[in-house]
């Protein structure tokens, strides 16, 4: 479904950031992205949103090369793969309802399949109730989660998320993990950028090992492999 | 773009008018008064050419006004003296009466103004109708040697005039209005660029959800042209009431004679209208795309 052939990404300034990257993502995989700080982890996934390009090789996504791509059709590649960040990026002054809402909209989304749409995925990550409140009435954890609710509710082919619990203490990072695993026994595709040890260990899913720009591990059910 | 968008679209312009309201009105006075002066520059030079345009028809011929009371006889005279310069090719005459009947006609609807003069303040007069244009010199001067003359009205100078200071208000009116023009430019595009700032999280996940790069920037697009807009609104208002009182001032007070050479208020606002519609919807909607193309990367 998404495959890496012989990718590299060499910046302005010199630094080779990813060298030669091979890669094939199935449909329906749990796949945990590791390695230490500066191996290219970010970067995999910059170039998968098209944020960035690759200096040479190509990116196909759904049977397409997305590296000639046009960058006209970058947002139609957005709305296939969605991403959460560390950092939530949620707005503060609408309820989580309408920061749900707000991504469907953005995409020209008709108000029923909005009000069909919203609740449901609210649901899928455990904050039905709270769907009036606003992200400052929520804990690190809540906002991560509202923020997956908003990545998934467009129907993406595959969820990124780049250190979604990066920002969070083990017990709040567990909750979000919870909602992941359950989004991704719904059939969504996930591929999780983390330092996190417990959590890759524990969730016994494929792990491909980032180093200096280069994979240099790829086992299913892996570990994370590197000391803390 | 589909409807609901369409809602949202508009949503966000006037939000964005709204959240800095004192660059919205700073933007839209600096429309309003650059075009509020190229009204003014048009009301001069619409009204100049309009003027030498009249003046031009009576181009090859010359009246001579005479002084008051000469007796019939003298007047016979004086047209055949007339008639016998060299270059004249023949002589009409008109009396007070008929200039006065001329003039109401002219006048048309206003004509009634002319009924409320005491006595006629009009001279009679010959109009001396020159073979060549290049022979009017040299007949103005010899009619101004007559003593019966009293005045030579002599349409070459006043055309030459009015051609020559319509062309020059034209040219330091365009610098004017070019340079207001950049100003104005500045302005929205400073007001835009605020509203992209204080957007500036919400459009960056638009962009992660997958927004198209023209639903992210069309409410900053109907923003800036909004605000020329409703510049160019008050610019015509404006220009409509100031050319009014001073067309009724000048018509009814002053120079009743004018009114015939004034432009009317409609037909000033005719040709100001769309201009004004098109220039400041045109130069908001620029603000804005250079303030997209600098602030906004997509
Ligand atoms: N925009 C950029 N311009 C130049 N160099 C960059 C840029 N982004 C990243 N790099 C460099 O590319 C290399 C890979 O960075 P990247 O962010 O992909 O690492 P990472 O694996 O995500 O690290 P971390 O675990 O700390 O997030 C680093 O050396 C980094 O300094
Ligand atoms: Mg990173």
């Amino acid at each position: 479904m998404i495959e890496f052939r012989n990718i590299h990404k060499t910046y302005d300034n010199g630094v080779h950031a990813l060298e030669g990257i091979n890669l094939k993502i199935n449909k329906g995989e749990f796949l945990f992205l590791v390695g230490p700080s500066g191996a290219g982890k970010s970067t995999f996934i910059k170039l998968l949103l098209k944020e960035e390009e690759p200096t040479s090789g190509s990116i196909i996504v759904d049977d397409e090369d997305i590296t000639i791509y046009s960058k006209r059709k970058t947002p139609y590649l957005r709305r296939k793969i969605s991403v959460v960040f560390q950092d939530f990026r949620l707005l503060e002054e609408k309820t989580l309802y309408e920061n749900v809402a707000f991504a469907m909209q953005v995409v020209g989304a008709s108000p029923k399949e909005i009000r069909r749409q919203v609740p449901m995925v609210l649901g899928m990550v455990g904050l039905s109730d709270r769907a009036k409140q606003y992200p400052h009435q929520l804990s690190g954890g809540e906002k991560q989660r509202v923020s997956i609710a908003r990545a998934i509710v467009n129907r993406p082919i595959i969820l990124i998320a780049d250190e979604p619990t990066g920002n969070l203490d083990p017990d709040t990072a567990w909750e979000v993990m919870k909602v992941l695993r359950h989004i991704s026994r719904r059939g969504t595709t996930i591929l999780m950028a983390t330092h996190a040890k417990d959590i890759v260990d524990v969730m016994q899913q494929r792990v491909v090992a980032l180093e200096k720009g280069r994979i240099v591990r790829d086992v299913q059910r892996g570990i994370y492999g590197y000391e803390t | 773009m589909k409807l609901r968008s369409i809602q949202y679209v508009l949503q966000q312009s006037f939000r964005g008018i709204w959240r800095n309201k004192g660059m919205s009105v700073a933007s839209i006075s600096s429309v309003a008064a650059s075009l509020t002066i190229l009204g003014l520059i048009m009301i001069l030079i619409l009204n100049m050419s309009h003027l030498a345009g009249l003046a031009q028809s009576q181009f090859d011929s010359v009246q001579a006004f005479l002084v008051d009371d000469l007796e019939p006889a003298d007047i016979e005279v004086l047209g055949k003296q007339i008639a016998d310069i060299s270059g004249v090719a023949y002589v009409q005459y008109e009396s007070k009466e008929a200039a006065l009947a001329n003039m109401k006609e002219r006048w048309g609807q206003q004509g009634y103004l002319l009924d409320t003069l005491e006595e006629n303040p009009l001279p009679n007069s010959y109009i001396v109708h020159v073979g060549h244009i290049s022979e009017s010199d040299h007949v103005v001067e010899q009619l101004n040697s007559f003593t019966e003359i009293d005045e030579v009205k002599y349409y070459r100078d006043i055309i030459d005039n009015l051609i020559r200071a319509a062309e020059l208000i034209r040219s330091v009116g365009l610098l004017v209005i070019v340079t207001l023009v950049f100003i104005t430019i500045f302005i929205i595009s400073n007001t835009i660029k605020l509203t992209i700032n204080a957007r500036k999280r919400e459009i960056n996940i638009m962009k992660y959800v997958g927004a198209t790069n023209w639903f992210v920037r069309w409410p900053f697009m109907i923003e800036g042209t909004l605000l020329g807009f409703i510049g160019a609104c008050i610019a015509l208002i404006l220009v409509y009431f100031g050319y009014h009182t001073v067309f009724d001032m000048v018509t009814t007070r002053f120079f009743v004679i004018f009114s015939a050479y004034l432009l009317t208020v409609q037909e000033m606002m005719s040709r100001t209208v769309m201009m004004f519609i098109v220039l400041g919807a045109g130069v908001g909607a620029l603000g804005s795309i250079i303030s997209l193309r600098r602030y906004l990367e997509v």
